[in-house]
């Protein structure tokens, strides 16, 4: 098993009525993640990403080609309970997707679900608090929490499931700033430390510069499937499409454009730091 | 203004009553309710106003958070106390204006609804704030398991109920931010007949419930994500078991509940 999830000219539409013509929402989507991989997932609203990671775990079924995960087509119904314990989902809304009233009750949810023994699933649950950090409040209510707290109560209840593949549907759309960082850094973590397969969905180029990939999507169709920095250089290109590229690397990008001899692949504070000191 | 509800609310600390079976304190209260209503003597009452503190006591819940529970009835509360001091016939003892005697036995009688009620409310809080509502969800599924045979889907029943109380505070935060917008774009929800404000609060009814739909989805969603698939070969986190701490308080609950029987029968 060399992928972990795999995509085959994955075709998908949602059903609107009876239009003669159809249109795909994923379009012919050729993809490959390896085990213990980063890939970060760029687009609009709107192109399909979130789509495209709901049939990385069989919520939704594929309308033409194949999902394969850990090897297996999501299309085999004996395996329905394999694919959705192997590749967990941490959606958008941290209210929306906790269902019991503590803390650690919610992230047994998963196990319970699984018909784990009692006694091994605290073993989890308490596991998977520690690796979120979140271990000392295990007796809140979530609804007293803060929103990084929260959806690091949600991670933690996608890792007791034990995956091998964490899905992140933009995990930190509806955070401040410091929930933020909180939940970025809690899934470097499970990446370096966990080795865990980790997809995540973004509208921020600052946490898609951590993948090891990044995938650029736009109307249902892959653009870009490469290292970070490859993509990130291109500016011209990601502002055709209307997204973002990190910070500095605007400025890199702008100060090159007027002139400035500067690399205009930098991606993080710290390398356009140093290639600003060249400068002066 | 909606944030004062406290009934329903767990408060999560150690104590021998949060270590008890949910199903031997839900057989317990009802129990309670009942010798509440039986007793008909001074001396049951003071022994049912006993055995709550006791239990009050063990809940090591601080009592502030009892008186909490009870604020919202104490206009009920003093409401039904008037009324049963002047309007029962009895002993006069003190005449306000010439119409409405105050008696003996009315006095008594407020007295006793009073303590009825107050306990009531203290004993049913007290199951509350020990037991965090998924236990009291398996606690009720367990009792009703015989009726499951019959058809009565208990598994999912407790499932929605323990849901429900989940999205009690959500959906309260929901509310409270769609009256601001409204009222930041000039809804008016407290003056003007009653009429008035039930139409107004319409605009604010409507978002709330497609918000609603869009969570349930959403989570429902979820869910499924974590391998929900039904009531069938689930197990639990806390596995409820029969302690002998149960066994103890079964006991200590039956008795209580025979001397209230005796009292009503040899007094």
């Amino acid at each position: 098993m060399s992928n972990m999830i795999k995509t085959e000219h994955l075709r998908y539409a949602y059903q609107i009525g009876t239009q003669e013509k159809v249109k795909f929402v994923l379009d012919d989507i050729d993809l490959s993640i390896s085990p213990g991989e980063f890939v970060a997932v760029l687009g609009h609203n709107g192109c399909g990403k979130s789509t495209l990671a709901k049939h990385f775990n069989a919520l939704l079924l594929p309308a033409g080609g194949t999902v394969y995960v850990g090897g297996m087509d999501t299309k085999d119904e004996a395996h329905y309970w394999e694919f959705r314990k192997n590749v967990g989902m941490v959606f958008q809304n941290p209210d929306n997707q906790i269902v019991a009233t503590v803390v650690e009750e919610d992230v047994a949810f998963a196990p319970e679900n699984l018909g784990v023994p009692s006694d091994e699933i605290r073993k989890r649950v308490d596991e998977a608090l520690k690796t979120v950090d979140m271990y000392e409040l295990r007796r809140h209510a979530p609804h007293l929490l803060s929103g990084g707290q929260k959806q690091r109560v949600a991670i933690a209840g996608a890792i007791a499931m034990e995956p091998k593949c964490i899905v992140f549907d933009e995990p930190t759309a509806m955070l401040d700033p410091k929930g933020r960082k909180e939940v970025i850094d809690t899934i470097v973590k499970l990446k370096e430390e966990k080795h865990m397969t980790v997809v995540l969905i973004t509208h921020y180029m600052e946490e898609a510069v951590r993948a090891d990939r990044v995938v650029v999507m736009d109307k249902g169709k892959v653009l870009r499937n490469d290292v970070p920095r490859n993509v990130f250089s291109d500016v011209k290109f990601m502002k055709s499409l209307g997204l973002d590229v990190p910070q500095v690397t605007e400025l890199c990008y702008r100060l090159a454009k007027d002139g400035i001899n500067i690399r205009s692949d930098v991606m993080t504070v710290a390398e356009c730091v140093d290639e600003l000191i060249k400068l002066l | 203004m909606l944030k004062d509800i406290t009934l329903g609310q767990y408060f999560p600390i150690d104590s021998p009553l949060h270590r008890m079976d949910p199903r031997t304190k839900i057989l317990s209260l009802i129990l309670l309710i009942v010798a509440i209503f039986l007793a008909n003597n001074p001396w049951a009452y003071v022994l049912a106003a006993a055995f709550t503190l006791l239990v009050v006591a063990l809940s090591k819940v601080p009592v502030s958070m009892y008186f909490r529970g009870l604020k919202p009835i104490w206009f009920v509360i003093i409401f039904t106390a008037l009324l049963n001091i002047f309007f029962t016939p009895g002993t006069k003892i003190y005449l306000f204006g010439y119409r409405t005697p105050m008696t003996w036995e009315g006095l008594i009688l407020a007295g006793k609804m009073a303590l009825r009620l107050v306990l009531l409310i203290i004993s049913s809080s007290a199951l509350t704030y020990t037991t965090s509502p998924i236990l009291l969800t398996d606690g009720i599924e367990k009792l009703l398991k015989p009726l499951a045979k019959l058809g009565l889907p208990t598994f999912e029943l407790a499932m929605m109920m323990s849901i429900a109380i989940r999205f009690i505070p959500t959906l309260i935060e929901e509310t409270d931010k769609i009256m601001k917008a409204q009222k930041a774009r000039g809804a008016d929800f407290e003056s003007g007949s009653v009429l008035h404000r039930v139409k107004a609060l319409a605009p604010m009814l409507v978002p709330l419930f497609i918000s609603a739909f869009r969570r349930a989805d959403e989570l429902a969603v979820a869910m499924e994500s974590r391998c929900y698939q039904g009531g069938e070969h689930r197990t639990r986190l806390n596995e409820i078991r029969f302690h002998l701490i149960d066994a103890f308080a079964g006991l200590l609950m039956l008795a209580f509940f025979a001397a209230v029987i005796i009292l009503r029968i040899i007094l």
